[in-house]
Formats: structure tokens, sequence, C-alpha cells
């Protein structure tokens, strides 16, 4: 097989990997092949170079990076030898609906919207069909802790888990589960009212201060929302704000860069 | 990459030469992050793009002229364009880097 071809097998099978390609300096097209459990195909043309860059690229594929580097023609770092581009192919984030309600449907479209994988839970089989979330990925019928027992361990920065349910039977284990994870995105619906008796309930629950204060609730960023797909709009921006760190207000009256950086 | 394959592979049946530019870099404002990418066929059809719009017939140039053995693989630079209104660039003031190669590997 080319080099193209396991390439597109892998994207296509949405199986990680962090392409790496030489595009400046000795050996210019050069490529290499980098899997999440560190196994590598092809070469830059120096195997001290293949292996630092390796190295590197795991890291950028776990963070889902991708960048220029520049290396001396053995792997030296501060040395600008040679430039490579890693581009990183990681599998799309995850997002997790607990609680199959009003609400629930049209987070799972936004979220879809914007490239997660999306599974909707709930504890309750006449709500949890697949029928009713047709959007959805995965409809799952179980309980949020058990089920974040299960899947907690693969949960990282880039995914998110919200909580749909406002009924404190089930949103205070889906919740408690929740921080035990290294979720990014921990945000629990219902209303300020709500809100402080969740509050009351986590600590009964043994959640520190600190764990609480993970949870974005009231979920969303202030925008007014009030049908189901406002609020799914809400949730969604406070998602990507709390990712870029920006004060979200019109561009047209604040100053400075419309776009970050990327090295 | 991965919106651009259903045609890379189109184009690869019928045996066409293809050459793909990616995103390898930005500075300041720029549409589109390292990673976007556009292919060009021997014939000058087009997949996928690299910034909102303001690039992409150069691109497309250089790409063609790589194919035609013109252009060495390698890089190309696109600024802010506003001092001159007949070069290229990006109008919103940044800067893309891209690589440019034919897809022989």
């Amino acid at each position: 097989m080319t080099t193209y071809e396991l390439l597109s097998d892998a994207l296509r099978s949405m199986r990680p990997v962090a392409f790496v390609t030489i595009i400046e300096g000795a050996g210019t097209g050069s490529k290499m092949l980098v899997e999440l459990d560190g196994s590598s195909l092809g070469s830059l043309g120096d195997s001290d170079l293949d292996r630092v860059v390796a190295r590197d690229a795991l890291g950028e594929l776990a963070a889902g990076r991708s960048s220029t580097r520049h290396y001396g023609s053995h792997g030296e770092a501060r040395e600008l030898d040679v430039s490579v581009f890693i581009e990183s192919f990681a599998a799309p984030p995850r997002f997790i609906i607990f609680g199959a309600v009003d609400f629930t449907a049209a987070l799972a479209n936004a979220a879809k919207l914007l490239g997660y994988v999306v599974t909707v839970c709930d504890a309750r089989p006449p709500f949890a069909t697949p029928q009713r979330f047709k959007m959805a990925d995965e409809v799952v019928c179980e309980w949020p802790d058990k089920y974040l027992a299960r899947v907690g361990v693969e949960l990282g920065q880039r995914d998110a888990v919200c909580v749909l349910t406002h009924d404190a039977k089930f949103d205070v284990p889906a919740i408690v589960g929740a921080v035990a994870t290294n979720v990014g995105y921990i945000g629990a619906m219902g209303s300020r009212k709500t809100h402080d008796k969740r509050v009351e309930r986590l600590l009964e629950a043994g959640l520190s201060d600190r764990e609480i204060a993970r949870v974005m609730s009231p979920i969303g960023l202030d925008l007014g929302a009030r049908t189901p797909e406002e609020v799914a709009v809400a949730i969604c921006a406070e998602i990507i704000v709390l990712r870029t760190n920006r004060k979200p207000l019109p561009l047209r009256d604040t100053s400075g860069p419309l776009h970050l950086e990327t090295r | 990459m991965k919106e651009i394959l259903d045609a890379i592979d189109r184009w690869r049946a019928t045996g066409q030469r293809i050459a793909v530019a990616r995103v390898v870099k930005t500075e300041g404002s720029s549409p589109r992050e390292a990673g976007a990418a556009m292919a060009v066929s021997a014939s000058g059809e087009i997949a996928g793009s690299v910034s909102g719009g303001c690039v992409e017939g150069a691109v497309v140039s250089a790409a063609l002229e790589v194919l035609a053995g013109a252009r060495n693989r390698g890089l190309i630079s696109f600024g802010y364009s506003d001092d001159d209104a007949f070069a290229v660039g990006l109008t919103c003031g940044g800067t893309i880097h891209l690589y440019v190669e034919e897809l022989d590997w």
C-alpha cells in the first residue's frame, strides 16, 4: 500500500493518525505516519530524526493539534535544518448528553454540526430510543454513573458532558461521574433555584467545592435563548468560548485579531 | 484532507496526476487553520480550499506548475495585499504558508 492509501484508510475508518511531512530542508517530501500506539510507518531519512519527530507527533495527535516544527538533521532541538509539518487527524471529540428530554434533540443536532460524536444516555427505556434521536451516533439506556464508569476513562479535554435531566435522581450521579473524568466541559441544565438545590445535593454526595466549580450551571452563554434550538446554540457557544478563552461580545465592539495564531 | 479524499480517489481511478496543497502554518488573522487542504488534478479540477477564497486561484496555478515540472515541491506563502491591489493575498491581513507537492506517495 502507498502512504496515501494508508492515510486515507486511517481517515475513512476514523483511526487517529499523525501525518508527518518534511516541508523544507534535506529530504523535503519525506513522510511518516504515526499511530496512537506509537508505531510508525515510513521514514524522514534519519533514524534519530524519525524517533524525535514520532515522539512529538504522538504529543500533537493526543492534543488534536497540527503544527510546523523545526529540527536539526538528526532531530536536534533548537536547530533549523529541516521543517516538519505534523498534521494530526485525531478521533472526533465526544459529546455525551444525559437526559432524553425536549432539549436533547436540538443539542444533539448542534453537536453533530460541530463535528462531535454524540451519545444520548437516559436510564428510562421509553425515552432512550434511537427513533427519537436519529441524529445521535449512539443512544444508551443506562444509569449515567454506570455509563460513565464504563467510558469515562476515554474522555479528555476536547470532550463534553451535558446533563439535561434536571432531576436530582439522575443528574447527581451524572455530575458525580463526570467530575471523576478528565472531560473538558461539564454543563448542567436548570434554573438558578434548581442549581442551588443541586449544589447542596452534590455536597452531600461528597463533591468538593472545586469539583462543583467545574460544572457550568446554569448551562450556556447568556444569549436570552428560549427555544430548545436557541438553548443548544447557547450551550455550544459556551463550550467554544471556554476552549478559546475569549470574552463573547460582538466583534464590532471589540478590537484585536479575529483569529488566534497557530504555530 | 478528509473532505478531498473522494475527489482524489476519483481522479486516481482515471489515472490522472494530482497535486496537493496544504496549509502548514498561519500568522495573524487567517481564515483556515493548518491542515486545510486542496487538491488539483492535472486537468485542472479542484477539491477543497485553503483560504476564504482569496488565494485559491494562485494555489491552483502553483499546483499545476508542480505537475508540469516548472516548480519544485515546497513552500509558498501569501500575505497581506492591501499595498498592492494586484498582488494575490489575504484581505484579512494574515499570512498563510502552504506546502505544495505532487501526490506521488
